[in-house]
């Protein structure tokens, strides 16, 4: 190349090989600026991996959660069952399932050091299913309770705050069922006077079978949980079996005239327990992700999540929650007054959902079958 | 005689061949193979026990939804056909050629939302407390139970397949040989009597096919008994997910959606039969 060329495109040899070198390097240099996160997986129900539950903790750790979502724990095991090991790095279990989850062997062991059980409220230090053969599988992260939920319009506190209630003339037609035999049979159960509503003989579960036959027909509806959210959204059921503030939250909370109550035969407890998905390449910010989540900071955004509210079992959690949201902690019951959700279950007025205990599950969903095309 | 299979042909017959292969029958084997499989534990086991066959056929309430299915997509092709042949046949007949296509284009449009949107969107209208109660509320009436009817189940089967069926026999109606129809009227055949005994006649053929796709639409469908008809009574659709709410009970829903095939199969062949029957090859 001539002088006058070079002088003319302004370019030699070596500063073409810099300004490549350059070019090319360039990609990595904002690689390094901006670190791509890292993705964890999360099996859970909708909600919990939605930004007003994980987008601190995804800018804290620079992790990306991607979330499956399922509908029901059935579904949940199936997720599983034909995903190879280490496709999910964290789960989210209904305590039902948690047993078959380890039993499968589809969770890792945890160890209990590395979270803050101490801050839990003792009944939940040792909570059911969580462990087996003294080794932590899952940790519980939140719980609510079901029982009568009903339009405010329609019903009042004292009316509602018995099963009975579905029975009554002017409540026909206008009563929905939440789609599952679990919550619902259950609550028939425990209005039969069932001490252990899941753990009941033949006799008493004919008694619950024909107790349950004689609400047909004021029965309006089965309902999936969309199903659920507009027919009490829109009046056209007037109380519901088998659900509680999980659903009842959010619809009053955007202004729906429902509400959810503890009747006097007591009430249901459903919990989600987290666990890190067996062969996970990212054991580690699994593990600090439940650590966040059942830490009193993420507890108390757990307590308000927006897909569905939900009480949290660590004390220091409720203090948070107290002092960043009172109302929301007055409307779920997580304050020191007498009758908070606590004391609920101490009084003995809650029992956990579970699987029946000497009937089989399919015996359950067959009755709940009959029951629909009754 | 028979043609010699050529490449030209093999190259445009093939991939529909493959493809039937890869999604229709292949998933078809494996729910059959499926419903012979056992569950244990939550965890389905390759197996070869006809427990999942004596079981839902034992069972009373799968019969129940069996026959209510039956009855509700019979009844949704019948109303439905009944309703769309006075639109095709307007729009094949008494519309100019523009006009004819926008109506074309106008049943085309619904597709373009979704099925469920659209079965949402009812509620709206069928609610104690929707347009169509607080309207009769004005003039003193209802409110009438519209919402988890039957009715309301019929409205959503409309809402899926009315606008296929009106095409359906659009298409067969337009292809009428007219001459037909005028040497009727010059044989002094009312318009009606016309309509019974040559155009229905003569477009039987897409009648009946329109027919069997809204039947097998409405056969299969989950959403309106759901939304709309409120879950009851049970369908076979949501008998599918009540079966697998009970413990990954798939292969008994297989059970289930195989019968439904066999079911839709059967009444298809029928159909067909019944739609080309006396037709000149």
């Amino acid at each position: 190349m001539s002088e006058f060329e070079k002088a003319a495109t302004g370019l030699t040899r070596r500063s073409l090989l810099a300004s490549g070198a350059a070019v090319l390097a360039t990609p990595m240099l904002s690689r390094r600026a901006f670190a791509q996160a890292t993705e964890l997986t999360m099996l859970a129900w909708y909600g919990h991996a939605e930004p007003d539950i994980v987008a601190e903790f995804e800018a804290e750790n620079n992790v990306k959660f991607v979330p499956k979502y399922y509908t029901g724990g059935d579904n949940m095991l199936g997720l599983i069952s034909q995903s190879p090991p280490g496709t999910f790095d964290v789960i989210l279990s209904d305590a039902e399932y948690v047993l078959a989850l380890n039993e499968a062997g589809y969770v890792e062991e945890l160890d209990p050091n590395d979270y803050d059980l101490t801050d839990y409220f003792p009944e939940f230090q040792n909570f059911p299913g969580n462990w087996s053969d003294g080794k932590l599988f899952s940790l519980v992260t939140r719980f609510g309770f079901l029982g009568v939920a009903y339009n405010t319009d329609a019903l009042t506190e004292a009316e509602a705050a018995n099963y009975n209630v579905f029975w009554d003339p002017k409540l026909t037609g206008k009563v929905g069922h939440f789609d599952w035999h679990l919550p619902n049979l259950g609550q028939m159960s425990l209005l039969n006077g069932n001490a252990n509503p899941y753990d009941i003989d033949e006799a008493a579960w004919q008694a619950v079978k024909d107790k349950t036959m004689t609400l047909r027909p004021q029965i309006g509806g089965f309902f999936d949980y969309g199903g659920t959210f507009s027919s009490l959204n829109d009046g056209q059921m007037l109380a519901f079996c088998g659900i509680g503030d999980w659903i009842t939250g959010v619809l009053e909370k955007n202004g729906a005239k429902v509400r959810s109550i503890i009747p006097e035969q007591g009430g249901l407890q459903w919990s989600e327990c987290f666990s890190i998905g067996k062969g996970s390449q990212k054991a580690d910010l699994a593990k600090k992700w439940i650590q966040y989540i059942t830490s009193a900071k993420g507890q108390a955004k757990s307590a308000q999540m927006a897909a569905y509210p939900a009480l949290i079992p660590n004390q220091k959690g409720w203090e948070v929650l107290q002092a960043e949201n009172p109302d929301e902690a007055k409307r779920q019951g997580m304050t020191k007054d007498a009758g908070n959700a606590i004391e609920m279950i101490r009084a003995g007025r809650i029992k956990f959902r579970q699987w029946p205990v000497q009937q089989s599950l399919e015996d359950w969903n067959d009755f709940w079958s009959e029951y629909k095309g009754a | 005689m028979r043609r010699p299979i050529t490449l030209y042909g093999l190259t445009f017959s093939l991939p529909l061949l493959v493809w039937q292969i890869l999604f229709f029958v292949f998933p078809l084997l494996f729910l059959v193979a499926l419903s012979f499989w056992t569950v244990k534990n939550f965890a389905m086991r390759p197996d070869f026990d006809t427990v999942n066959w004596t079981t839902m056929y034992g069972r009373a309430v799968f019969w129940q939804a069996y026959g209510t299915t039956f009855v509700l997509a019979t009844a949704a092709s019948f109303l439905t056909s009944v309703l769309a042949f006075p639109a095709a046949y307007a729009i094949a007949f008494k519309l100019s050629d523009t006009a004819r296509r926008w109506a074309v284009f106008l049943m085309v449009i619904p597709f373009f939302t979704s099925y469920l949107v659209r079965v949402y969107s009812w509620q709206i209208f069928l609610s104690d407390s929707g347009i169509i109660n607080v309207t009769l509320g004005w003039v003193g009436l209802g409110p009438l139970p519209l919402l988890n009817t039957v009715g309301a189940t019929m409205i959503g089967y409309l809402t899926l397949s009315f606008p296929l069926v009106v095409l359906l026999q659009l298409f067969s109606l337009v292809f009428i040989d007219r001459t037909l129809i005028e040497a009727a009227h010059n044989m002094r055949c009312g318009r009606l009597r016309t309509v019974f005994a040559v155009i229905i006649p003569s477009a039987r053929t897409g009648l009946v096919i329109a027919a069997l796709f809204c039947f097998i639409l409405s056969f299969g469908d989950f959403v309106s008994p759901i939304y709309l008809g409120g879950g009851e009574p049970t369908t076979l659709s949501i008998l599918i997910t009540d079966t697998t709410k009970s413990g990954q009970q798939w292969p008994r829903a297989a059970v289930i959606a195989l019968t439904m095939i066999a079911t839709l199969l059967a009444v298809a062949f029928v159909a067909v039969k019944f739609a080309y029957k006396g037709k000149s090859k």
